[in-house]
């Protein structure tokens, strides 16, 4: 069994969690082939062959590029999988690469048992055991899953690979930063976040009032600062802040996978939901099963005392 | 300008959830559905697109589903679409996403549309891959995780959204399949009136055997709630009692309060 791995790389940086994907070709049981559209100087240590695109040519992501580049080399190989990290840039090229190959893409994958493919479903509520009836398959792995020991640091054996002529449908502009952050929420000892689950902006007071009498500062969910109710520089999460506190009390926050991303660090959680079987459930150290906007004051009020 | 948008209805992500009979999927008798949150982005969009060229576009409002999608379609004629089209199918739930994809692109095939709008993803499967697919089945340039959409002539200046908050910005001609991310816009609640003009609007509805030629892709053995290791704590009951419990365990578990 092989497993062509695909290479995270952005703003000229490879992505760390590109030793991701070998740890998951090691619980998978394959052999392993990387392939990185990037620069030499930043080829992951692995202990293996690597395909070298140079990002010089191929510049940051082109879906249609990339696509071209991952299917040659797919080409090349015949592996049994090919496997991407469910990302921006994993989940944008991985279906494009399937279709291509007409293969199965199973998705986000967080487990393999017996050589089937466990995925979350329904905001990590459930979960499906998946297995691909095509020959190759196309998967991708949520990032933070599979967790990477360092058995293969080593010098890798870099084949270059490039492309004749193509007109890619898609042209790259450029890059605008991430917002300013006003409040740097990584520095926090205590964080109390809001999630949709406080029902209306005016109640986001209460959840702050909890914030000052712990000290703390105030975070927000997405859907919470998409609607208007707290500013962007104070959402946690995979497209916010990644914060490390002593202690964070998540408001009325179902628990996405993006949520967890950005909290997950936390020493102590607890979480604040009138659903027991919110997956917050899952990283909280006490889960307070109630409503939110009836328990918070009556916890504000002790600490206040 | 002929707009195609895509909307699957999804069960409430507050409901309980059980596994059903067959062992594969989540008994959706009980459940309260209402349109993927993603796809309310997707609807906005291309509503917006119409109110930008003075009225000059049409927004075909499609779903795949049982006899119960016909709400979500509903809700997108009632937000602006222009008509609807059902493809029914009483076991949605047994399609993969590649079928899904496969069928929506056989419906939009001879009907040149220049612009299709996915949500990013499911809320209940979650698979990303519907509307990349549907670009890749039609030959149409492809957006995902769209956060910001401008339009001028046929060419498209669309922000992706990245890891970080960091956003990509690229340039595509239609027609072009474009997949919404949560933030894209401030999707609009249907008034009454219009949900009654909505009323009065054309339904189409094709069953699914009429576009559906492929086989699915992959298997679902099961479904099953997660295994619940390592939880935590649980409180429950009184809120006095439990707002005392609480600072309890945070006296004595961490340092915050010392
Ligand atoms: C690419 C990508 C990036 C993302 N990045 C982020 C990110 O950085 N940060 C982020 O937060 N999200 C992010 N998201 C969104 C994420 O998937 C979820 O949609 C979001 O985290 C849900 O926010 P929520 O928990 O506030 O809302 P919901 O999921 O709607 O949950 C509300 C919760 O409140 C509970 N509740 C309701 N009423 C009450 C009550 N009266 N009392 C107590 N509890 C109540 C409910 O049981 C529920 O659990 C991202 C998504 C994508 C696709
Ligand atoms: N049954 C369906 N009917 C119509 N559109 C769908 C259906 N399933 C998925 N989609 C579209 O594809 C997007 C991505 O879905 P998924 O690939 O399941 O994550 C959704 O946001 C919808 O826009």
């Amino acid at each position: 069994m092989k497993a062509l791995l695909i290479c995270e790389y952005l703003q000229g940086k490879l992505l760390e969690s590109t030793y991701e994907l070998l740890a998951f070709a090691d619980q998978l049981g394959a052999s392993k082939v990387m392939l990185l559209i990037g620069s030499e100087a930043q080829a992951p240590k692995f202990d293996g062959k690597i395909y070298l695109a140079d990002a010089g040519k191929f510049g940051e992501y082109n879906p249609d590029l990339h696509k071209r580049l991952v299917l040659d080399t797919a080409q090349k190989e015949r592996p049994d999988y090919i496997v991407f990290v469910h990302s921006s840039f994993g989940w944008d090229l991985a279906p494009r690469v399937a279709s291509a190959l007409k293969a199965a893409q199973v998705s986000e994958i967080v487990g393999v048992v017996d050589g089937k493919f466990e995925v979350p479903s329904c905001n990590a509520k459930m979960r499906r055991l998946l297995t691909p009836k095509t020959k190759q398959a196309v998967l991708t792995i949520q990032a933070g899953a599979f967790s990477y020991q360092g058995q293969d640091r080593g010098v890798p054996q870099l084949e270059r690979v490039d492309l004749a002529g193509s007109t890619p449908r898609v042209e790259f502009i450029g890059y605008e930063a991430a917002e300013k952050k006003a409040v740097d929420l990584a520095k926090a000892e205590v964080i109390v976040s809001a999630g949709r689950g406080i029902g209306k902006k005016e109640n986001v007071e209460t959840i702050a009032a909890l914030a000052r009498a712990l000290a703390g500062e105030l975070g927000a969910t997405r859907p919470v600062v998409d609607a208007g109710w707290i500013e962007h520089s104070r959402q946690v999460g995979s497209s916010g802040q990644i914060v490390a506190p002593k202690l964070y009390v998540a408001c009325g926050i179902s628990g996405a996978i993006q949520h967890i991303a950005g909290m997950k660090k936390s020493d102590f959680v607890v979480a604040i939901n009138k659903d027991k079987d919110a997956p917050i459930g899952e990283v909280a150290n006490v889960l307070v099963v109630a409503d939110v906007m009836q328990f918070v004051p009556a916890l504000t009020a002790r600490l206040q005392k | 300008m002929k707009m195609l948008v895509c909307v699957k209805q999804v069960p409430d992500m507050e409901s309980r959830f059980k596994v059903n009979s067959e062992g594969v999927w989540f008994e959706e008798q009980d459940l309260a559905f209402r349109m993927n949150e993603y796809d309310e982005y997707a609807i906005e969009q291309a509503i917006r697109v119409r109110e930008q060229l003075g009225g000059a576009a049409d927004i075909t409002v499609l779903s795949i589903g049982p006899d119960r999608v016909v709400e979500a379609i509903k809700k997108g004629l009632a937000m602006g679409g222009d008509r609807g089209v059902h493809i029914k199918d009483e076991h949605l739930y047994q399609k993969d996403p590649w079928q899904v994809a496969s069928v929506i692109a056989a419906f939009a095939r001879d009907k040149n549309f220049d612009l299709v709008f996915t949500g990013m993803q499911s809320q209940d499967r979650g698979s990303a891959q519907v509307g990349v697919t549907v670009a890749e089945l039609l030959g149409y340039a492809c957006v995902t995780t769209l956060v910001g959409f401008e339009l001028s002539g046929d060419i498209v200046t669309a922000r992706r959204e990245l890891e970080g908050g960091i956003r990509g910005i690229v340039k595509l001609k239609l027609p072009a399949v474009v997949t919404c991310q949560l933030g894209l816009n401030n999707p609009r609640y249907p008034t009454l009136p219009n949900i009654m003009k909505a009323r009065q609007k054309e339904l189409l509805a094709f069953p699914i055997m009429d576009f559906l030629t492929e086989e699915s892709a992959a298997i679902t053995e099961r479904m099953y709630p997660p295994e619940k290791k390592g939880r935590g704590l649980v409180l429950e009951g009184d809120i006095n009692e439990t707002a005392d419990k609480l600072v309890a365990i945070l006296k004595e578990k961490t340092t915050v309060l010392r």
